[in-house]
């Protein structure tokens, strides 16, 4: 353990730690642009040049290991002149258009330029200009503002795992650039802006919008996907401007998908802003009380049943289940998709290895899942094990692009009995991993067997010792941000499909249904936020509030609650989902006992524990779960075909509607060509 | 009373003497301007009426930095922009509340490209609270009628900048 002392102050570090985050452990922040947390380091901007007693020069303190007795002076004179120096370099080339600049307000180059720079250029020659490079929908590029840091190259090398990006030229023609002009072909393709130091990349649906002084922040959590991202709402106003990611090592890490940071503009259209009531087949606007009548007048002698959606949140979850058990109603179901999963055992519907975990793995197993559309940051983590080991990754399902080396297996359940009857070269692979991991995804769920094959998979757990004292690797995945949350409240009953057999459906933001399927005399009451198909069927709406305008609880796929926090209000007469439930349970005579939210969340403490402790993973007891059964010979089949549209504010998004142009309408006629 | 003293007030000589003051007015310029069709001068640093300026090809000048609207201490300036058919970064709303506008000159003083001014105009009062919240359209009219006194104040004051 070398011990060094830093301006004075004395620090041991572990071995291989640089000067840089051996500094910033004592609360010394030296400025850099090229080092990043999360990526490699080059070295190549210079800016963190310290001195180190008996250097004969200044040391760049991002690549220079601690050593033993160490001095390092990160105030001296020489430390000064020196970045002040790389300074002036760096300022050379680059644009004086701060006023235009999106970056603006939040640069690192223009806050270390006041910090470290000088007031004035001694450089008259002429500046260099580059050629922006076109990168799709989402990411605008000024390449003039280069500083060549090379974050965005290492980014999409490292993370993203497209090596699309790249630094071409030498010297005074160096430049960054895409080989081929495209849109960068990753889900993370957003986190470029982030990223980049300078305001070269920037956000395209955002530009020019705002300031970021002017921006409201509120610390959130997403929910376009089961991960659970942790973000930060910017808005101004009555309107979100961006998302941004926030910082959660256990979770999404400094990363978040293309869907969570740019699906807000679909926050936007298509919303539910006031009561309907169908009346001649219509639907009017009514006011809250009228739809409240509309309610308790069509809800007497039906039989009544209840659909959670995607996006519903534990609070409205609790006070719908509330609500339909003082009716006297039992088909309650939060599996839209069919999918089967047992909700009596946690450990058979949770993410157990814990996202974190992952990094624990030596090998994978992938059973009918996408985790690359299906939970991109997930498939992240899987990236970012693979690249610091090197395991074996294993898939049974359909054939698909992934961004790590994968082994294919097989596409259907058969593969999973051959693994358990220890054939093939994989069950080499996992009977010799210290922590091998198994997930099953949406595919190998939403069919009639998925009780079994799940049962299957458990015992393929079971026999190459996935589960055991400090490890658990099986591993359901979800994609829906309030899958987890119902199953855990117990907001299931009977099997998927008992709500066609009810005349009176009360649809908590269902909106992937197969509504043909129901009877024309079903009467449908739709609580949401966004006019889409569950909508359009419904004989009454009441309209809720997305997930940036509630107060509200999630638990993401891993099983680990968390808050998300309102930002703005929600439109017009619409209002927060949980407090509708319960004016409208007074209409019905069935007033619920909760009137803050507060005594909402002692409720959902009281159904269950895991509430009690929010931002916590509790490990669930390996019980038996699923149901023996024959399986199926089918092939798996992916659910989602379009990563960018899988929810009504996804779909409401023009942002979204120009991803989906751009990445799948090609990628699908690309297909196309090549089978002729 | 003395004689001195009762002459001075027999013959009225305080009087007399303070109506010649008042006379000899009659001989001398005149210090009162005939307002409104007579005005003094002004500085070229008078902050007046505001006004935003274009370059001399007819394109308006601001290009939505919005350091103005942050830099305003009455909070009196609104902007929002977004990219324009040809890219450039321009205001789509761009209003100040005169009646909330404090004249002291911090826009100006930040503005990167001189659109922002304040101009030599101070004859601007209205009958409605109304007709003093000023839009985009009302400030680059004002910039376009007073355009070449501003830019003369400009350049007769660039030299102490």
């Amino acid at each position: 353990m070398p011990k060094l002392t830093i301006d004075g102050m004395e620090v041991t570090v572990e071995p291989g730690t640089s000067i840089l985050q051996a500094a910033e452990k004592l609360g010394i922040e030296i400025p850099r642009f090229c080092y990043h947390d999360k990526l490699s380091v080059p070295a190549n901007c210079r800016m963190c040049l310290v001195e180190v007693e008996k250097s004969p020069k200044p040391v760049a303190s991002c690549a220079m290991p601690c050593g033993d007795d160490m001095k390092v002076f990160t105030q001296s004179a020489i430390a000064k002149k020196a970045r002040k120096g790389v300074m002036e370099m760096l300022l050379i080339n680059h644009p004086l258009d701060c006023p235009i600049c999106d970056q603006g307000g939040e640069c690192d180059l223009q806050d270390q330029a006041v910090s470290f720079g000088f007031d004035r250029s001694r450089y008259h020659e002429e500046k260099r200009a580059v050629k922006d490079k076109e990168m799709g929908p989402l990411v605008k590029t000024v390449m003039t503002r280069c500083i060549h840091c090379t974050r965005c190259v290492r980014f999409g090398e490292e993370i993203a795992g497209v090596d699309e990006l790249g630094v071409l030229g030498r010297g005074e023609h160096l430049e960054i650039g895409n080989y081929v002009t495209q849109a960068m072909t990753s889900e993370l393709s957003g986190n470029l802006i982030d990223v980049c130091p300078v305001g070269a990349l920037t956000s395209k649906p955002y530009a020019f919008t705002a300031r970021p002084w002017e921006l409201h922040k509120t610390e959130s959590v997403d929910v376009l996907d089961a991960v659970g991202s942790n973000i930060r709402i910017d808005c101004r106003g009555a309107e979100v401007l961006r998302i941004l990611p926030r910082l959660h090592e256990d979770i999404n890490e400094e990363w978040i998908s293309d869907k969570t940071r740019f699906a807000v503009d679909g926050l936007k259209n298509q919303r539910l802003d006031r009561p309907y009531v169908r009346k001649n087949g219509k639907l009017q606007p009514a006011t809250w009380p009228e739809a409240f009548d509309a309610i308790a007048a069509q809800l007497k002698n039906r039989k009544i049943g209840a659909i959670v959606g995607d996006l519903a949140d534990c609070e409205s979850i609790i006070a719908l289940k509330d609500l339909m058990r003082a009716l006297g109603a039992a088909n309650l179901e939060c599996r839209q998709d069919t999918a089967q999963i047992d909700p009596a055992q946690p450990a058979g519907y949770l993410f157990n290895t814990t996202i974190a975990g992952i990094e624990k793995a030596d090998a994978i197993l992938l059973v009918g899942t996408n985790p690359r559309v299906e939970a991109a940051l997930i498939n992240a983590r899987i990236r970012k094990t693979w690249l610091a080991k090197r395991i074996k990754i294993g898939v049974i399902g359909p054939q698909m692009d992934l961004n790590y080396p994968t082994k294919y297996l097989g596409a259907g359940p058969e593969t999973l009995e051959e693994l358990l009857n220890g054939k093939g070269a994989f069950a080499d692979v996992l009977s010799k991993a210290q922590n091998p991991m198994i997930i099953l995804g949406a595919g190998a769920l939403r069919r009639a067997d998925g009780l079994s094959i799940q049962v299957l998979a458990r015992k393929v757990a079971e026999k190459y010792n996935m589960v055991k004292e400090g490890w658990n690797g099986y591993n359901m995945l979800h994609s829906q941000a309030a899958r987890v949350g119902a199953l855990s409240l117990g907001f299931v009953a009977g099997n998927a499909e008992t709500w066609q057999k009810v005349n009176a459906l009360y649809l908590l933001g269902a909106d992937e249904l197969p509504l043909e399927k129901m009877e024309v005399n079903t009467f449908v009451i739709y609580q949401g936020h966004h006019g889409d198909r569950g909508a359009t069927r419904a004989d009454v709406i009441l309209p809720g509030a997305a997930y940036t305008e509630k107060n509200a609880t999630y638990v993401n796929t891993e099983g680990r609650p968390q808050h998300a926090r309102q930002a703005i209000f929600p439109p017009g007469e619409a209002r927060e989902d949980w407090k509708i439930i319960r004016s409208l349970s007074e209409v019905l005579g069935k007033t619920l006992p909760y009137d803050t939210l507060a005594q909402v969340r002692q409720r959902l403490v009281q159904e269950n524990g895991l509430f009690n402790e929010i931002d916590a993973v509790r490990s669930a007891k390996w019980v038996p779960f699923g149901k023996e059964g024959k399986c199926d010979k089918a092939p798996f089949v992916l659910p989602i075909n379009n990563f960018y549209m899988t929810d009504p504010i996804s779909r409401a998004s023009r942002v979204m509607a120009e991803c989906t142009k751009v990445f799948v309408m090609k990628a699908d006629q690309e297909r196309a060509v090549a089978r002729g | 009373m003395s004689f001195a003293k009762s002459v001075r007030s027999f013959f009225l000589v305080e009087l007399v003497r303070g109506m010649a003051l008042t006379f000899s007015y009659m001989f001398r310029p005149r210090v009162t301007l005939n307002y409104p069709f007579e005005k003094g001068p002004l500085s070229p640093r008078f902050r007046g009426e505001l006004a935003l300026r274009r370059y001399p090809s007819g394109e308006e000048r601001c290009i939505a930095c919005k350091l103005c609207e942050a830099v305003c201490p009455a909070q009196a300036i609104t902007i929002e922009a977004e990219p324009r058919a040809d890219g450039s970064r321009r205001t789509t709303r761009f209003d100040i509340d005169m009646t909330k506008c404090i004249y002291c000159g911090l826009c100006q003083e930040s503005c990167p490209v001189d659109s922002i001014v304040l101009g030599p105009n101070f004859e601007y009062g209205t009958e409605t609270h109304a007709e003093l919240l000023y839009n985009k359209q009302k400030l680059l009219d004002n910039g376009d009628r007073w355009e070449a006194q501003i830019a003369a104040n400009i350049s007769a004051d660039v030299k102490y900048r």
